[in-house]
């Protein structure tokens, strides 16, 4: 089933935490809303389960207006980051807490609390309290029992962040792999991490500031960001303030040679370059700056090169001589690797 | 930190049997050691501390309960003997009270549950302005006396009271249709009125402890309100509520100023009744002896709601 926010604002006290927000999640889609926290992101996905009201707008699930329903009546599962499992029941009478409320026959209750304990991995789990599991199995019941009541429309709010890093990887390949097994399900998924956006999502709609950044597949945005905070928040890009005579660019007293089709002559614009797309020593485009840091990261090194009072920071595999602190060196990239954004505020640092 | 439940232990150990090895012995129980440096001594200390708090409730509370117990055994005609109690238990007036007072109590019990289970509810989970403020103003309420209650049910319905002077007013009739105050039920509504905070709030910690998401979980699920109330606030809230109407039935039990103020000469409890045996008969040992069944139910039911608690795991 589609999800689709037409406009949707959501204001508390006057301040407006999600503004006019346009986009739809296509029947089977996994819809990824990456951005910071405060960014809006988990508002629109309350404003789908029907936790907070739009101040304006609709929300529509498939033909459906639900803006004004409640949120038993959505039909739709969520899990939470914190879990959210009722303590006081065990495994099996949480995943079938969906199916009683809504009057289910007792035969086909068992049937489906199977089911879904099967699908997470959790049927030797069912007599057990919330309190006796680890944390990756307590959110595997939780996503059990909202497949449970077989939602059209599956709602994941940071649904890995309480995991630690090993056990976050292997639920990102459980989400994918129940997708799989449940194409007809519409999902959306928020999260600050690029890495869960980028593995799971078909698409991915940025946000910051209570606004829609950009929204595009992992691809589209990592390969051709629409705006500086989507290069920066997806992929973590090298930009840089330049001017574009007639052909080119300029920064400092480089003349870098990329396609500078949209861009006005003699404009100001920001040069988006993944690190790990620039190369060391002589090259197309080329850069000259002081090594201001240097970091070895196992498979790569890390280099900061202060470049005309820009710090640009470049990827490269793990290096046999590493230049020292302070040298001066060379670094490019090649024009097809660069993408020229309108000018704006460059993104953060990582 | 980690030593101390060793230490402490460790007389008991000693005591048990003779010193195993000589390192131990260092350890042995405090009179033993002396006044000289080493965990004795700490020990010894540790129990002069204890001596104060000890003495204080052995002067101003064992040693007049175990007065009362006494004097119970001393009837008037002089010796010991178990008289007094037989003539308790033989009348009327005692069976009668005991009856009352435990039904009261229950009633009172019940009524407080459902009723602070509620307004606890509307307080935590029904968002309107001043709900802070009221349930700050729970906390001062458990502070009032009991009698305040008995006093404003009087002024509203009484026998002159202001229900009652309304009714006349308007229909000119003698007198007015309210008068409840001096039957088992007015006391039975000044109980609930009273002890009903007594139960919201263990029952308002309780519902601040409650993860919403929980609740907007079970809504997703498609749970109306009254089924996550059954089936998800109330299992969380059975704790708070055992807690708190175990405190009420015992409050209820010995409630004296409640009756008293009622007026109610109908409705005899087991305080009532040594009131009545001590002050106006001064039926020294029949007052002890119901004292004494009085505590007796109130430390029983006090074990009965631990016993049941541990069970339920609380």
């Amino acid at each position: 089933m589609s999800i689709r926010f037409d406009s949707v604002t959501v204001a508390y006290d006057g301040n407006v935490v999600l503004d006019a927000l346009d986009l739809t999640v296509a029947p089977g889609e996994v819809m990824a809303l990456l951005g910071p926290s405060g960014s809006g992101k988990t508002t629109a996905l309350r404003a789908v389960a029907g936790f907070v009201r739009p101040a304006s707008g609709r929300v529509l699930l498939g033909e459906r207006d639900v803006t004004d329903l409640p949120p038993h009546r959505r039909g739709i599962g969520m899990v939470v980051q914190q879990y959210a499992l009722f303590p006081h029941l065990r495994v099996e009478d949480n995943v079938a807490f969906g199916l009683k409320a809504r009057k289910t026959p007792k035969a086909e209750i068992r049937r489906r609390v199977a089911e879904a304990l099967e699908m997470t991995g959790m049927a030797a789990y069912a007599r057990r309290h919330p309190r006796e599991l680890s944390g990756g199995q307590q959110q595997r019941v939780a996503i059990a029992r909202a497949l449970a009541i077989r939602p059209a429309v599956l709602l994941l709010d940071e649904p890995l962040s309480a995991l630690d890093a090993r056990l976050r990887s292997g639920m990102l390949a459980e989400l994918a792999r129940l997708h799989r097994e449940l194409p007809e399900v519409s999902i959306l998924y928020v999260t600050h991490d690029q890495m869960e956006a980028l593995t799971l999502a078909d698409r991915i709609a940025v946000m910051d500031k209570a606004r829609l950044q950009a929204c595009g597949t992992p691809q589209e945005l990592y390969r051709a960001p629409a705006n500086a905070f989507t290069a920066s928040f997806v992929g973590n890009a090298n930009l840089l303030p330049v001017t574009v005579p007639a052909r080119g660019a300029v920064l400092g007293d480089a003349e870098l040679t990329l396609d500078t089709a949209g861009a006005a002559a003699g404009a100001r614009a920001t040069l988006c370059v993944r690190p790990h797309l620039v190369g060391l020593g002589e090259g197309p485009n080329r850069l000259t700056g002081t090594v201001r840091e240097i970091q070895w990261r196992g498979a790569t090194h890390r280099l900061y090169v202060d470049v005309a009072g820009h710090t640009v920071r470049a990827d490269l595999p793990e290096l046999r001589e590493a230049p020292a602190h302070g040298e001066r060196i060379t670094v490019h990239f090649a024009p097809e690797d660069a993408v020229l954004l309108a000018a704006g505020v460059s993104g953060d640092e990582h | 930190m980690n030593t101390e439940p060793a230490l402490r232990a460790a007389p008991a150990h000693d005591a048990a049997g003779p010193a195993p090895e000589p390192g131990r012995t260092n350890r042995t129980a405090p009179g033993a050691a002396g006044a000289g440096p080493g965990p004795g001594s700490r020990a010894a200390r540790r129990l002069l501390w204890a001596l104060p708090p000890v003495a204080l409730l052995a002067l101003f509370f064992l040693h007049p309960l175990a007065l009362v117990v006494r004097q119970s055994l001393q009837p008037d005609g002089g010796g010991t003997s178990l008289q007094p109690y037989t003539d308790v238990f033989a009348s009327a007036a005692f069976r009668e009270a005991l009856w009352t007072t435990v039904w009261i109590a229950l009633a009172a019990t019940a009524g407080c549950l459902v009723l602070g289970f509620l307004l606890a509810l509307v307080i935590a989970f029904v968002p309107f302005p001043g709900a802070k403020a009221l349930a700050r103003f729970v906390d001062v309420f458990l502070s009032f006396p009991s009698f305040l209650i008995t006093l404003a049910l009087l002024f509203l319905y009484g026998r002159t009271g202001m229900a009652n002077g309304l009714w006349t007013q308007a229909t000119g009739a003698a007198h007015g249709p309210f008068d409840f105050l001096t039957t088992p039920w007015g006391v039975l509504l000044a109980e609930v009125t009273y002890f009903t905070p007594f139960v919201m709030r263990p029952l308002l910690a309780a519902f601040a402890q409650l993860d919403t998401a929980q609740l907007e979980a079970a809504g997703s699920l498609g749970a109306r309100a009254p089924h996550i109330v059954r089936r998800i606030i109330l299992p969380e809230a059975l704790p708070a509520l055992a807690a708190g109407g175990s405190l009420v039935l015992v409050l209820c039990l010995n409630e004296f100023g409640i009756v008293l103020f009622t007026g109610a000469k109908g409705v005899t409890t087991l305080p009532m009744l040594v009131y009545g045996k001590a002050i106006l008969e001064s039926d020294y040992p029949g007052a002890c002896a119901v004292a004494v069944v009085n505590v007796l139910i109130s430390v029983g039911l006090y074990g009965l709601y631990r016993v049941v608690s541990r069970r339920a795991g609380a």
